[in-house]
């Protein structure tokens, strides 16, 4: 049946009505420190959303801070590790903590849209978890200023990095992780070359899935595994809305971020550390929470891997290297950013 | 100064006035006199700033400031200006060199001046034929010179394209004023101070500064044309390093082109991004006690720039990711290096994946699009770039996952196929010139021969098999073929099995040597007959060939049948 309003108004209504919730929920937000006053125009920010992640934190901030991002906008969700007292110390970490429901704020979004609207206009916001980190072409002599700078040199307002899930070479829980360790230097291995791409025609975005989460942990379903497409840097507009985590955004052309003509455009990688020796306890917890996506069925399918002890790592594994080691292999492209 | 060259430096600022004071502060402590333009749109903070800044400076002096916008005339008014109050305060200049705020001259300003004293006489401007296509990037050629230009790009461009559509679709043409050949060329360039008199007192700037005004991006033109009708020694080659990408901006610089630059031996560079401190604390080089005198040589930098430029354009061939998806037939090169595909063989011979991988230097594998696992060699779990064998993620995306494959092994892919297999790719592949496809038609008709089935069963596959490979070889003998195809009926094939293997063998691999075995053949018994029953059964058996039937349909027989 065809839809009774063309794509174009029902893509705006949808924008509208993510805005609305996004303005409508604010209120569940409470302030532990609010330095936005510091933040100066032109200053690239970062957005994150977390929970009891305090052991990532302190490498995090610095691995961010290192690549120039100005001020970070925390939501804490109901931790209770002392993570929101940490971001408090911090001189360049603006925090609100909610208790609300993170599934019923779709999954944050409704609560990083409300700090995008509010704090983002006109910088380059930067919208990521505590276990992802940003490379992208030139990334070892090159800050993000640069990138950005050129990003509006060329006329362009989004940039994307897919999600490059990391793994360690054995178990999990074979090496702890240390406060203010690099997690990659644990988690260094990747898929190359397993990724499946799809058209959303909708939103214009592509769909990325594969990787070795998919692999490990969906084999027998691997059409439900997760979304690895990501657009996480953006020149924000009041009038933007994230529509589904930073998978893509309206309206549809933020989420044109490649080329239909044969070329290539820049791009970058978020490397995903999520599986450390923190992961196992976490993955119970969040499964007793109950508050992801899709009845949380990612945990669920972790923790029945998990406890048949299977190790991500297999023989076609790349251990990380740089940046052009991912260019060369095809997951990022320097585009024309010579 | 060195020898009798007496340099002076019109600097063009826009935004980034701190920068901009630190070029001039190069240029005016290497000896060059400056005149600096400001871009009236810059703030009176900034512009104050600046001023203090170079104010202990004797050899710099800032000239009347005009609102400058891109691709208007009014750059070239800003030039102009800037030209006579310099030769006017300093009328002992032997050269005149236009450089832009953003500009970072990268050798050391002694060696500049040395450079032009080799041959004083010299003009060195980029002029280049407007009817000479391809200079341009991304804009209008000599339409620049033969159309109106009455709104500003970036500010009207819904009037400016209309305008220029209106134009052409009239038929409108300026007439170029008598005596000038119309050049482009960067808009960076060094003239004699005899020559840009000339083109500054010439009887008739009046009228060709009014042509001017009106054409498109006139600070690419004015001086490269002008300079022609003046100067009969002019160096067609700009002394500034300024690249544009495929849509006509300019790249920048950054800390890591540091040694690509230093040893392009160019004097000048732009543009640099502001915050490039390492690129700004190393150039200029400090002078050594021997000048160096040698000419620019770019060639290396510009090849690495034209090396992204491309890749921003075409891409790599073969790869699909995140910033790279093709759109059908825009691919530049659909696989990113040639692979192939052998079509009945592993029915003929059962061990016809292991023979083959004894014969080629290349990954031989079974049926990587087969219905129920990506048959990867060895049969692993996970293939090559860790491809999981699993058919669901595999089929969502099969173009991918061929392309993925074929990208991320160092060594030629060759694979099985049958009508069996999932068949989304046969036009893929079809159109791929890294495609070579060996195809055996009829071949499936052996696996039925021993299968035990009950006839009606294998009745049945028989009609679903040979429907999806006459589907297929619609598709090979289309006029869109691109890969090489070897398309042999059962029959044919089985009269010289090993002419047609040695010449499959000799495609993928020219110096292998002459093969003389054959795999195990599967027993044919009973070939005849059961294609017989097919045929009896009202199923006319089109594709093995006609001499394995006892006796071949007729043409009536044939049309019944389907």
């Amino acid at each position: 049946m065809k839809p009774a309003l063309p794509d174009r108004f029902r893509r705006r209504a949808q924008r509208q009505w993510l805005i609305g919730r996004a303005i409508r929920r604010r209120g569940v937000l409470r302030e532990v420190s609010n330095r936005t006053g510091d933040i100066r125009s032109g200053d690239i920010l970062a957005f994150v959303t977390q929970r009891n992640e305090r052991i990532r934190l302190p490498y995090f901030l610095d691995y961010y801070r290192d690549l120039g991002v100005s001020h970070f906008l925390f939501v804490d969700n109901d931790s209770n590790d002392g993570s929101a007292d940490f971001l408090r110390q911090q001189r360049d970490v603006s925090c609100w903590t909610t208790r609300a429901s993170y599934k019923k704020a779709r999954f944050g979004m409704d609560w990083i849209n409300w700090l995008l609207m509010r704090y983002g206009r006109n910088h380059w916001c930067l919208t990521v978890d505590p276990d992802e980190f940003l490379v992208y072409p030139h990334c070892d002599s090159r800050s993000l200023p640069a990138l950005t700078n050129w990003l509006d040199n060329s006329g362009r307002r989004s940039f994307s990095a897919m999600l490059l899930d990391m793994y360690p070479r054995g178990a999990l829980d074979e090496q702890i992780y240390q406060e203010g360790q690099d997690p990659l230097s644990i988690a260094c291995w990747f898929d190359p070359a397993n990724y499946a791409i799809s058209k959303n025609h909708y939103y214009g975005n592509l769909w990325i899935q594969g990787g070795p989460r998919t692999r490990a942990f969906f084999s027998h379903d691997p059409l439900r595994g997760p979304a690895l497409n990501k657009i996480p840097l953006v020149k924000w507009h009041w009038r933007y809305a994230y529509v589904s985590s930073t998978h893509m955004l309206l309206p549809m052309s933020l989420n044109q971020v490649y080329d239909e003509d044969g070329g290539e455009m820049a791009s970058g990688c978020l490397l995903h550390a999520k599986f450390l020796s923190t992961f196992a306890e976490k993955s119970t917890e969040e499964l007793d929470r109950r508050q992801h996506y899709a009845n949380s069925q990612e945990y669920r399918a972790y923790s029945a891997g998990l406890q048949s002890g299977s190790t991500l790592w297999c023989r076609e594994s790349r251990a990380y290297q740089d940046w052009r080691q991912l260019e060369d292999i095809g997951l990022i492209s320097r585009g024309n950013w010579a | 100064m060195s020898g009798n060259i007496m340099l002076g430096v019109v600097l063009l600022c826009h935004a980034d006035l701190d920068m901009a004071a630190r070029m001039a502060r190069i240029w005016a402590e290497g000896g060059a006199r400056v005149a600096i333009h400001v871009d009236a749109k810059a703030g009176a903070d900034d512009f104050a700033t600046m001023q203090a800044a170079l104010c202990d400076l004797e050899n710099v002096v800032f000239t009347a400031r005009h609102r400058c916008d891109w691709g208007r005339f009014s750059l070239v008014r800003a030039t102009q200006d800037a030209a006579e109050t310099l030769l006017h305060r300093f009328p002992d200049l032997t050269h005149v060199y236009l450089a832009s705020g953003s500009c970072l001259p990268l050798r050391p300003v002694q060696e500049l001046t040395g450079f032009l004293g080799l041959a004083p006489d010299r003009d060195h401007i980029e002029s280049v034929s407007a009817y000479e296509v391809g200079w341009t990037v991304g804009g209008l050629n000599d339409e620049r010179f033969s159309l109106w230009f009455p709104f500003d790009w970036r500010k009207q461009r819904w009037l400016f394209d209309r305008c220029v559509e209106f134009q052409r679709r009239r038929g409108l043409r300026r007439k170029l004023p008598k005596g000038i050949a119309p050049h482009l060329g960067s808009q960076w360039w060094c003239l004699t101070a005899e020559t840009l008199r000339a083109i500054l007192n010439d009887p008739r700037r009046q009228e060709f500064d009014r042509y001017f005004r009106l054409t498109w991006i006139p600070d690419e033109s004015y001086f490269q044309t002008l300079a022609r009708r003046h100067s009969a020694r002019i160096d067609s080659r700009s002394l500034t390093l300024a690249k544009f990408d495929h849509k006509g901006r300019p790249f920048q610089l950054y800390d890591d082109h540091t040694r690509m630059l230093q040893e392009s031996r160019c004097f000048v560079a732009r543009k640099v991004w502001p915050g490039a401190t390492g690129l700004l604390g190393h150039f200029p080089v400090t002078p050594t006690e021997a000048l160096d005198l040698s000419a620019p040589r770019p060639a290396r930098i510009l090849r690495a720039i034209n090396k992204t430029v491309s890749r921003r354009t075409r891409g790599r061939p073969g790869l699909y990711m995140q910033s790279r998806y093709p759109r059908k037939d825009s691919e530049n090169g659909k696989t990113s290096g040639p692979y192939a595909l052998f079509q009945g063989f592993s029915d003929i011979f059962p061990e016809f994946e292991t023979w083959l991988g004894q014969h080629l230097s290349a990954d031989v594998h079974g049926h990587l699009l087969g219905p129920e696992r990506a048959e990867f060699a060895g049969r692993p779990k996970i293939g090559p770039g860790a491809i999981p064998d699993g058919v669901a993620l595999r089929d969502r995306d099969a173009q991918g996952f061929l392309t993925s494959l074929i990208r991320i092994s160092p060594r030629m892919q060759v694979f099985q196929f049958s009508p069996r297999d999932n068949q989304v790719l046969n036009w893929f592949m079809a159109t791929d010139p890294n495609a070579h496809l060996f195809v055996v038609t009829g071949a499936w008709m052996l696996p039925l021969l021993h299968s035990e089935m009950p006839f009606d069963d294998v009745r049945r596959a028989a009609v679903w098999l040979q429907r999806a490979e006459l589907e297929q070889i619609e598709v090979l003998n289309s006029v869109w073929v691109k890969a090489r195809v070897q398309l042999h009926e059962l029959s044919d094939f089985l009269a010289r099995p090993q002419a047609i293997l040695n010449e499959a063998v000799q495609q993928l691999e020219p110096r292998a040597p002459a093969l003389t075995g054959l795999p195990q053949m599967r027993d044919m018994s009973g070939l005849a007959d059961l294609l017989q029953r097919l045929q009896n059964s009202g199923l006319v058996p089109r594709l093995t060939g006609d001499d394995l039937l006892l006796s071949p349909p007729s043409d009536t027989q044939r049309t019944a049948a389907e």
